[in-house]
């Protein structure tokens, strides 16, 4: 587990971009390579040095281990990082209870963290810190954007999640949007790979509108037996529900469903062509919302690191929190809690050149912040 | 709650009753007749689904990934027994679990090895697309009956296998007097691969039709080898017929706690409170119903002759 | 006492062990510090089960429950000691380390004994599956139990404390768990030698005899089982303060997998077994994780060999076949 994957310092040959910085930056990738969320960590650490090696300075360098999903296992590379390899700033975390294990002892030891994707509520209200800040977006954003987007035309919705932490979040967030009224409220068990007793259920409630939040494998399972089920009632998500990690295994089963994302492959602006065209090229697939995060995570912290030196925390977290970058995302900028004001989008899965993937349909928040930044004194 | 919603949960219960036994059946034969409790047997459950789906991907269809499913599960189930298992008979439970689950590591980070980390596609064959019209005037989907079909006829067949062939009586020889029947010039050894071949095929049978409803991935075969356990312990351990009822009780109670308790729960909380609370009681409902079984009957329900 | 080869190479283990956190600390590599201190609280969680499965013969495959029950202690005391709320019953929390671990072995050897009563009833693969299941309840009650953070877990924001020390300091904790560890192994050693270790494995031996002497198996692997419950809650409780953070996966049949194989990669029944196999299987972990990305695929072949040709682990390698009794 403790793997050094990539101790990369990066030639300067590669591009003119690269200017040298006050100080050497040393970043500290702890992210899932191994185990069943793997795949969600390789999209992050991709999507992270696409950006690096895009900025071509050799003054970064970028230590990547392997969290294998496990806490304890995330808290000891940590303490290795901060300790023995002395970096300067931590990033890559996936999941929300890695993150709440790792990043509140980091900022108490004077160590930045830059989230790619984990954004529990409990980070970005009166708990917030100088030093963390989320490239992402807060957890409850896109749950928030789907009871948005429910309340048109949507009376009577089933909502469904884990019961976990993020899975309550997800249906509170969906609920403080949603007008209607509730067909039911079911929690599942964490890694549960059935779900015919839920669909059943669903089938009984007289609902309009299924709202799941299922990410990985449960995702996939539940579309899956959800399409074979004869049930007709429109299923929509948050983005991570259809990301496109787990949209070639659901197949044609995703196909119309809705979701909310900040990111879809769609996009017409020039950053995110950019994007799209240097990951395909440099790893051959599409990149998911992840990669995105983690890309906009790196240009972050390389457009602060050109500006202050890292060892001046107060000069270099004003620089982080200006979001000097061309995101791929479009409009990008930090609330007060240092979580992103963003745009976000209704998505649906199509089948396109027989690649199934997220088309854009609308708008569904204009700069849209989160519930907690008004608790955050910075 | 209406009829057709408890008949359709009686239906998703009976599933994955079924598709439990299939995985509950090689395990519970398998430490019948050689003594061995092998916790990898959820990673043959694993290769079968991994080869379903690559050969379906390749040839595009999924009925020859059926059969390539239990080649791979049954060929892995006899190399794996040449190379390790052999060598496990004679030794204490102890050092079985141990090497059992070093076994879980290697197939677990060997099979990311081959197949990367992503999750594969295998989807349900044409024939058996869509739901058919239940009597209550629900709906229930075709692929979940045909589980139910095919776990039925894999019943009758091991019956069929065990009781009316030269190979079952050797079996049942097996289960009662494991020096006997080697005195008896019965060439033991291939016995045992054939019966530890016999059982990977069932888990690899169970993982790919299984493939086509959730996710083929790395570690899918986890849960389902701890439910499989607790089946074959309720059913007490080595006997077939308490593989097959104690997997129905699991199946069902498992499907009816997820779908009753929150409801319950919601006469006395908030429907939030309950959903919760519920989903916790729900999934810790049969490690309950299996602590009060043993608690009661020590050696499950159908205690076999022997272990 | 006779200098015997085996007690040599415990000595020289302990000696090492102690000597290895020093050095890192005069060499400014505080990270070797805290792999030593995760050597230590492992083998510290192993000489727990060692009780119940070296000397009692008693497979349990659930032993993750005592040592996530032990880390919840510790997790939760410290949560209301920081948040102010009381506990239960008007009790508050606490940030002493000392109150901690009595209340994580107290519970945990409580929770033990009431799992202990009913697996204990059965035996052989049965034992090994019950315990199994029994982790797996608490497993998913934790998971599910919305209270202290489910799935997410519970951050322990600063250590807890030790009249005083600065536990904060890596070397001073590694001291405190090094402590610990050598007292369990001393309790380890008495009850062995004691009238009640003889009776457990005379039970694990031969049943039969034991009951006709007059001494009841059941109620003499009862307390073992609960003795080994308790051992390896305080170990949790420890191991949660490590990390400063504490989430169900200290409570996943992994962790049971891995506690067993401590034991057996150091040699079953020994009194340091569980020691030499902690830290051979840290520095694998580590020195195979610095190797490759498919580390577990080398593990498992590792233990794979170890069970099959070297069934004494290390210390059958090193020391020689073990005596027994």
């Amino acid at each position: 587990m403790k793997k050094i994957l990539a101790a990369a310092t990066l030639a300067l040959s590669m591009s003119t971009t690269g200017m040298a910085f006050a100080e050497p930056l040393k970043i500290g990738m702890i992210t899932t390579l191994s185990g069943g969320g793997a795949g969600l960590g390789i999209d992050t650490r991709d999507g992270f040095m696409l950006a690096i090696k895009n900025a071509g300075n050799k003054d970064i360098t970028v230590v990547t281990e392997d969290d294998a999903q496990k806490p304890e296992l995330a808290v000891q590379i940590a303490d290795k990082m901060i300790q023995s390899d002395k970096v300067d700033i931590l990033t890559g975390i996936v999941w929300s209870n890695l993150l709440m294990a790792v990043a509140p002892s980091a900022v108490a030891q004077g160590k930045f963290y830059v989230s790619t994707n984990a954004a529990p509520a409990a980070l970005a209200g009166a708990n917030c810190n100088k030093l963390y800040f989320n490239a992402a977006y807060q957890n409850d954003n896109l749950h928030e954007a789907m009871g948005e987007y429910a309340n048109k035309g949507y009376k009577k919705m089933f909502i469904l999640a884990p019961n976990y932490p993020a899975g309550k979040d997800s249906l509170t967030g969906f609920k403080r949007y949603y007008k209607g009224q509730l067909a039911a409220e079911v929690y599942t068990q964490v890694g549960q790979t059935d779900y015919a007793a839920e669909i059943a259920q669903m089938r009984a409630s007289g609902a309009d509108g299924i709202f799941v939040f299922l990410p990985g494998g449960m995702g996939i399972a539940f579309m899956k037996q959800f399409a074979q089920s004869g049930v007709k009632i429109p299923v929509m998500g948050p983005g991570f529900s259809f990301s496109q990690d787990v949209l070639p295994a659901i197949g044609d089963a995703a196909i119309g469903a809705k979701a909310s994302g900040q990111w879809a492959p769609d996009f017409d602006n020039a950053a995110s062509k950019k994007f799209l065209a240097d990951f395909q090229k440099e790893y051959n697939r599409l990149p998911s919302i992840y990669a995105v995060q983690a890309y906009d995570a790196a240009q972050l912290i390389v457009a602060a690191a050109s500006k202050a030196s890292v060892k001046n925390a107060d000069a270099f977290g004003a620089e982080l929190k200006k979001a000097d970058i061309q995101s791929p995302r479009g409009k990008f900028k930090f609330n007060t809690n240092q979580h992103p004001i963003q745009d976000i989008y209704l998505t649906e899965v199509i089948k396109q050149n027989g690649v199934i993937t997220n088309k854009t349909v609308e708008k569904i928040f204009s700069d849209h912040g989160d519930a907690y930044a008004k608790d955050c004194k910075i | 709650m209406t009829l057709a919603l408890a008949l359709e949960q009686l239906l998703n219960g009976l599933q994955l009753g079924v598709m439990l036994f299939l995985m509950a059946a090689g395990l519970t034969l398998i430490f019948g007749v050689m003594g061995l409790i092998n916790l990898a047997h959820g990673s043959l459950y694993m290769v079968g689904a991994f080869a379903c789906a690559t050969v379906a991907a390749w040839t595009g269809s999924f009925w020859i990934g059926l059969v390539a499913s239990l080649a791979a599960a049954a060929a892995a189930g006899a190399i794996v027994e040449l190379v390790v298992i052999r060598r496990l008979y004679d030794r204490d439970h102890l050092d079985q679990v141990l090497a059992t689950f070093a076994l879980i590591l290697m197939f677990s980070e060997g099979t990311r090895w081959l197949f990367g980390s992503f999750p594969l596609y295998l989807d349900i064959p044409p024939l058996l697309q869509g739901a058919v019209a239940l009597p209550g005037g629900t709906e229930y989907p075709v692929y979940r009956l045909a589980i139910i079909l095919a776990g039925a006829i894999v019943a009758f067949g091991l019956y069929l296998l065990i009781s009316r062939t030269r190979l079952g009586m050797r079996i049942r020889a097996g289960e009662s007097d494991r020096e006997m029947i080697g005195a008896l010039g019965v060439d033991i050894r291939t016995l045992y691969t054939v019966v530890f071949a016999l059982g990977a095929a069932l888990a690899g049978l169970a993982g790919a039709m299984v493939g086509a409803l959730q996710s083929v991935q790395v570690g899918m075969g986890e849960p389902v080898l701890i439910l499989a356990f607790v089946v074959i312990v309720i059913g007490g351990i080595g006997s077939i017929k308490g593989a097959l009822l104690g997997a129905l009780l699991v199946g069902v109670t498992d499907t009816m706690g997820r779908f009753l308790l929150p409801k319950l729960l919601a006469l006395f909380v908030a429907p939030a409170q309950a959903g919760m609370i519920g989903g916790a009681a729900a999934s810790m409902l049969i490690y309950i119903v299996m602590a009060v079984i043993l608690a009661v009957k020590p050696r499950g329900l159908f205690p076999a002759a022997h272990a | 006492m006779i200098l015997n080869r085996e007690t040599l190479i415990n000595l020289v283990l302990a000696a090492l062990l102690l000597a290895v956190p020093f050095a890192a600390d005069a060499l400014g590599q505080p990270f070797y510090i805290t792999l030593a201190t995760r050597i230590a609280i492992l083998a510290l969680a192993a000489t727990g089960l060692n009780l119940a499965l070296g000397l009692g013969g008693l497979v349990s495959f659930g032993h993750a429950a005592f040592f996530g029950i032990g880390g919840y202690v510790a997790g939760i005391l410290a949560a209301h000691a920081f948040s102010g709320e009381p506990l239960l019953f008007g009790l508050s929390g606490t940030k002493q380390m000392w109150v901690i671990w009595i209340v994580a072995a107290i519970l945990s050897g409580l929770v033990g004994l009431a799992i202990g009563a009913i697996s204990l009833r059965t035996s052989g693969v049965y034992f090994i599956m019950i315990t199994l299941a029994f982790a797996q309840m608490v497993y998913y009650f934790a998971i599910s139990w919305p209270a202290y953070g489910g799935e997410d877990g519970l951050s322990i924001l600063v250590r807890n404390q030790f009249p005083g020390v600065n536990t904060m300091r890596p070397l001073t904790f590694f001291l405190i768990c090094y402590v610990v560890l050598l007292a369990a192994l001393g309790l380890f050693a008495l009850i062995r030698a004691s009238r009640f270790g003889t009776a457990l494995q005379a039970a694990r031996q031969n049943e039969v005899r034991v009951a006709t002497v007059g001494i009841q198996p059941y109620r003499i692997r009862l307390t073992g089982f609960a003795i080994s419950a308790a051992v390896t809650g305080l170990a949790g409780a420890l191991f949660a303060d490590l990390n400063r953070f504490v989430s169900p996966s200290m409570l996943s049949w992994h962790m049971s997998g891995e506690l067993i194989v401590l034991i057996i990669l150091g040699g079953t029944g020994r009194l340091f077994g569980p020691l030499a196999g902690a830290a051979l299987y840290v520095i694998f972990e580590y020195a195979l994780g610095g190797l490759t990305e498919r580390w577990q695929f080398f593990l498992g072949l590792i233990l794979l060999v170890v069970v099959l040709f070297a069934r004494g682990g290390l210390l059958g390698l090193l020391a020689g076949k073990a005596k027994h009794g």
